[in-house]
């Protein structure tokens, strides 16, 4: 009997680590970012390349960053959750239009709605690499005082935005 | 006959598919051959996070396209690789180094392969000493071998 226990033991702790290393998300990557400041950068508006826009102009409300680009498919599975969260018109959402074109970004928002007070046109992926994007889409969360508290990676699901960014929402206090 | 034209077919196709590839990887962003093999360096150390297996200087992904050529442009703004390695930590944190520091947050990915290295020594060390004991260990009691010794005794003299 005994000499069953050791292996017995060992496959027990070995089916821990892989139960443990299933629910694991190797791609959701914890950001540096995250309680600092949002990065400094300048965009033209989506809207009208004319304007432009800065992270720095919204200080002292809440609000949400999402990095989307029409060529990005999750984008597209995210797009009605947004579109519904505008509606409730809880914070404002702000676009980051990463590596687009600026026609496609346009069609898209026309096709799928737009849920976007405003979005930042950023051709070149440079604001994106401040933010540490390195998969569309990514959202975050802004406080009054411009810090970044929350970095969700990946479509938003309504799940994700009813149990971690509301409640975050509603303790900064919007 | 047909056979071997086939096979030739075949290599030309290969070689028209495989070209371009061979090619991307050795198009020089720069004409600096000397800047390339520094940014190759730098991005070397860098992960990519997209493809997270694979060098920025490997990957073919867009992301690792742009942050050579943010290197590159650092570079040749005389940054030096400790600078521009900080840049990357700061966006996209330690993940994005090859080998990251020594922190609380990575003392098990440093130390834990040797830990387990020397609990499996000590293990073994055990069960060796465990058998040793077993072999050396005398099942007999002292009055048997001296029995035993006896037997052994008498048959060499009986020889």
């Amino acid at each position: 009997m005994k000499r069953y226990l050791l292996p017995l033991v060992v496959f027990l702790v070995l089916l821990g680590f892989l139960a443990v290393g299933l629910r694991l998300k190797p791609r959701e990557v914890p950001s540096p970012l995250v309680d600092r400041p949002v990065p400094e950068f300048r965009l033209p508006t989506l809207a009208d390349p004319a304007q432009q826009l800065s992270p720095q102009d919204l200080r002292g409300k809440v609000w949400m960053l999402n990095v989307w680009a029409s060529w990005c498919v999750a984008c597209r599975v995210e797009h009605p959750v947004l579109v519904e969260f505008a509606k409730t018109g809880r914070v404002p959402l702000y676009g980051l239009n990463y590596k687009d074109k600026r026609p496609d970004a346009l069609g898209w928002l026309e096709k799928f709605g737009n849920p976007y007070l405003q979005s930042m046109s950023d051709t070149a992926g440079l604001a994106g690499i401040d933010l540490g994007v390195y998969g569309v889409p990514e959202t975050f969360v802004v406080d009054r005082a411009g810090v970044i508290r929350y970095k969700h990676i990946g479509p938003v699901t309504p799940e994700a935005l009813r149990d971690v960014i509301l409640p975050l929402i509603g303790k900064l206090g919007a | 006959m047909l056979k071997q034209g086939l096979t030739v077919l075949l290599a030309a196709w290969w070689l028209a598919v495989m070209m371009p590839v061979v090619a991307n990887e050795a198009k020089p962003m720069s004409n600096d051959p000397v800047l390339e093999a520094r940014v190759m360096v730098i991005a070397e150390e860098l992960r990519c996070l997209v493809c997270q297996n694979e060098t920025i200087a490997a990957s073919h992904a867009d992301l690792a396209v742009d942050l050579r050529s943010q290197i590159r442009i650092k570079l040749s703004q005389g940054q030096s690789n400790q600078q521009i390695l900080d840049f990357m930590v700061a966006r996209y944190g330690d993940f994005v180094l090859y080998r990251p520091p020594l922190k609380a947050s990575t003392v098990l990915l440093w130390v834990g392969p040797f830990a387990l290295l020397l609990l499996a020594a000590g293990v073994l060390a055990l069960n060796i000493r465990r058998h040793r004991g077993a072999a050396t260990g005398s099942s007999m009691t002292e009055a048997e071998q001296r029995r035993a010794q006896q037997l052994l005794d008498q048959e060499g003299g009986a020889s």
